[in-house]
């Protein structure tokens, strides 16, 4: 039986109408295994497919039809296991988990009930203004993912799409280590960038790629546990805290006027913010699990095991710790090159003989504020990192300014050449010939003679002749120079 | 197998059947509690065997599970997955709704 020892930061704290609450989370991420095939059948996964055209005879269940196992499934649930911490087992076994249901036609799942593939684990979480805390696994285990119902259809029918009947789903189960909704939107954040570093799951929430099932329950600080619900299937961050804090007060409100958490299952739903009833304790499946006589049990080798280990990528975590060290960029700003191995690469890319502030700068500002704005994944960006690195070149050696390079990114986001090109095309070189620019600072002084007498009593409205000065080159004076002569000239 | 010996009474026949979506009426409730305790209390034989030091057989054939390449090779079905369905619509199967 599950144990929780950790008493929340007080901060964490819910005040009931007498006394103080803490909530314990644990949670149940159900990843998708990024195969091309089924985990028993070679029908195909790919997302957005025409209804029921990614369905074998086996995902249809047809009577006479046999699973075998997808030998890269097993891989990326070994892979996964080692990416958090855990003990493969060698020997597992696949379990028939029996329940009706519209959308799972052999009246079955697929699972891992008692010899799951990888046992415990434990990944250490940041949560946002918290404490770093260890979270533990409890298991990974494959299985089957149903097919897909639809209510909205049809007033008084459901349509079934099995296209995603079989599909490889990994379950991670944590220990119930979680004290707030951030800790538990920490801990999924965690796990995503540990698949999607190890390429097991694409990670993908919109989709339902990576989703959550959420346990809650309510106790006094450091007191027994108590009576948990459980919320299915949120698919995002925000839901996950969202569906917390409302599962928790209505714990509390429940406990407060003397009454008793029914054990159950809920649905959050995100329109209205509120959870509610799926199916209660009385109705509560009784699975009755047994081995699946159509497959053998799943033995693999220490060999098997440490050629995958041989093979894994740095994770998020040491790569970040990395990043921190050797750019001398903030953790946070590491933390966020470091989310998935893309922005990783590419900043390792951008930041390789240049200033690494102002690449980390780039990238996290005005890279990713255009491709978030134009909702671009950074794989798919109209800016790679040479074309970037390019523009921060000109920067670096004072072709042009830094506002300058604003624009010209600009254009290069909407695919008007390299950098290169778009400052000569364009004519944007700055000026640094101080000639030139002592020319132009003169001109306006000359044509603002009162501005430029108050200058001398106000010197902070120099600011002003900067700006028309600027504004006379195009923004293509160097502003140093600029105010450099301003100075000079103005006598302050 | 030590539950066969607290008996199969005609709730849990009922409730097992429940779970399993098989109809029993409600006279076949008792016979079949009977039945399935006498198929228990057979089973229960197999508790007479010692096997002390035997490893636990989990399946009938010594060998690995045979595994396969992820590669599609099946799928786009559609007809013949749809065929035995009463209702289809669209390329969907069409069920009695399943939520409220």
């Amino acid at each position: 039986m599950f144990t929780a020892e950790r008493v929340a930061d007080k901060k964490d704290w819910l005040s009931g109408d007498d006394g103080d609450w803490e909530v314990i989370i644990g949670l149940e991420i159900h990843a998708q295994v990024a195969s091309k095939s089924k985990l028993f059948s070679g029908a195909a996964t790919a997302y957005g497919a025409e209804p029921n055209t990614q369905v074998s005879l086996v995902d249809a269940a047809m009577p006479g039809m046999l699973p075998v196992v997808n030998e890269f499934c097993i891989e990326q649930a070994v892979r996964t296991g080692l990416g958090i911490n855990a003990k493969i087992n060698l020997f597992s076994r696949f379990d028939r988990k029996n329940y009706f249901y519209p959308d799972l036609p052999q009246g079955y799942q697929i699972s891992q009930f008692e010899f799951p593939i990888v046992g415990e684990g434990e990944i250490e979480i940041e949560p946002e203004g918290g404490e770093a805390i260890i979270v533990g696994i409890e298991r990974l285990h494959l299985e089957q993912d149903a097919g897909k119902s639809i209510h909205d259809l049809s007033p008084n029918e459901t349509y079934v799409d099995l296209n995603r009947s079989g599909v490889c789903l990994m379950e991670i189960v944590s220990k119930p280590d979680m004290r707030s909704p951030e800790e538990a939107s920490a801990y999924v954040e965690k796990i995503r960038g540990i698949v999607r570093a190890l390429g097991t799951c694409d990670g993908d929430m919109e989709k339902g790629n990576l989703r959550a099932d959420v346990n809650v329950s309510v106790r006094r600080p450091g007191a027994e546990l108590g009576t948990r619900c459980e919320l299915k299937n949120i698919n995002s961050m925000r839901f996950i805290r969202q569906a917390i804090n409302y599962e928790a007060r209505r714990q509390i409100d429940i406990i407060e006027a003397g009454g008793e958490v029914d054990q159950e299952t809920r649905l959050f739903d995100n329109a209205k913010g509120v959870t509610r009833t799926m199916r209660s304790k009385e109705d509560a499946h009784d699975y009755r699990y047994f081995p699946d006589p159509d497959l053998l049990p799943i033995e693999i080798t220490q060999d098997f095991v440490d050629a995958i280990k041989a093979t894994l990528p740095e994770l998020p975590d040491a790569r970040r710790a990395r990043f921190v060290e050797e750019y001398s960029i903030p953790v946070y700003d590491a933390g966020i090159l470091t989310a998935d191995k893309a922005k990783g690469d590419f900043y390792e890319r951008l930041a390789k003989g240049r200033d690494t502030k102002i690449a980390a700068n780039w990238m996290m500002g005005d890279l990713f504020g255009a491709l978030n704005k134009a909702s671009i994944d950074l794989g798919d960006s109209p800016v790679s990192s040479d074309g970037l690195g390019g523009l921060l070149d000109l920067i670096a050696d004072k072709t042009i300014s830094g506002k300058i390079a604003k624009d010209v990114f600009e254009k290069m986001f909407e695919g008007g050449g390299s950098a290169d090109e778009i400052v000569e095309r364009e004519g944007l070189k700055q000026v640094t010939d101080m000639g030139a620019i002592e020319k132009m600072v003169q001109d306006v002084i000359d044509a603002n003679p009162d501005q430029a007498a108050k200058v001398a009593e106000n010197p902070r409205s120099m600011g002003w002749f900067v700006g028309q000065v600027m504004k006379a080159s195009q923004g293509k004076a160097n502003p140093q120079a600029v105010n450099e002569i301003l100075r000079k000239k103005l006598g302050i | 197998m030590s539950e066969a010996n607290t008996g199969v009474d005609a709730e849990t026949v009922r409730k097992i059947a429940r779970l399993s979506r098989l109809h029993v009426s409600e006279d076949r409730l008792a016979p079949l509690a009977d039945e399935l305790n006498g198929i228990l209390s057979w089973i229960e034989m197999l508790g007479e065997v010692d096997v002390e030091g035997v490893e636990p057989m989990t399946s009938a054939v010594e060998m690995d599970a045979p595994m396969r390449e992820d590669k599609v090779t099946d799928g786009n079905v559609r007809d013949k997955v749809l065929a035995n369905a009463p209702k289809t619509e669209a390329g969907y199967f069409v069920v009695p709704r399943s939520v409220e």
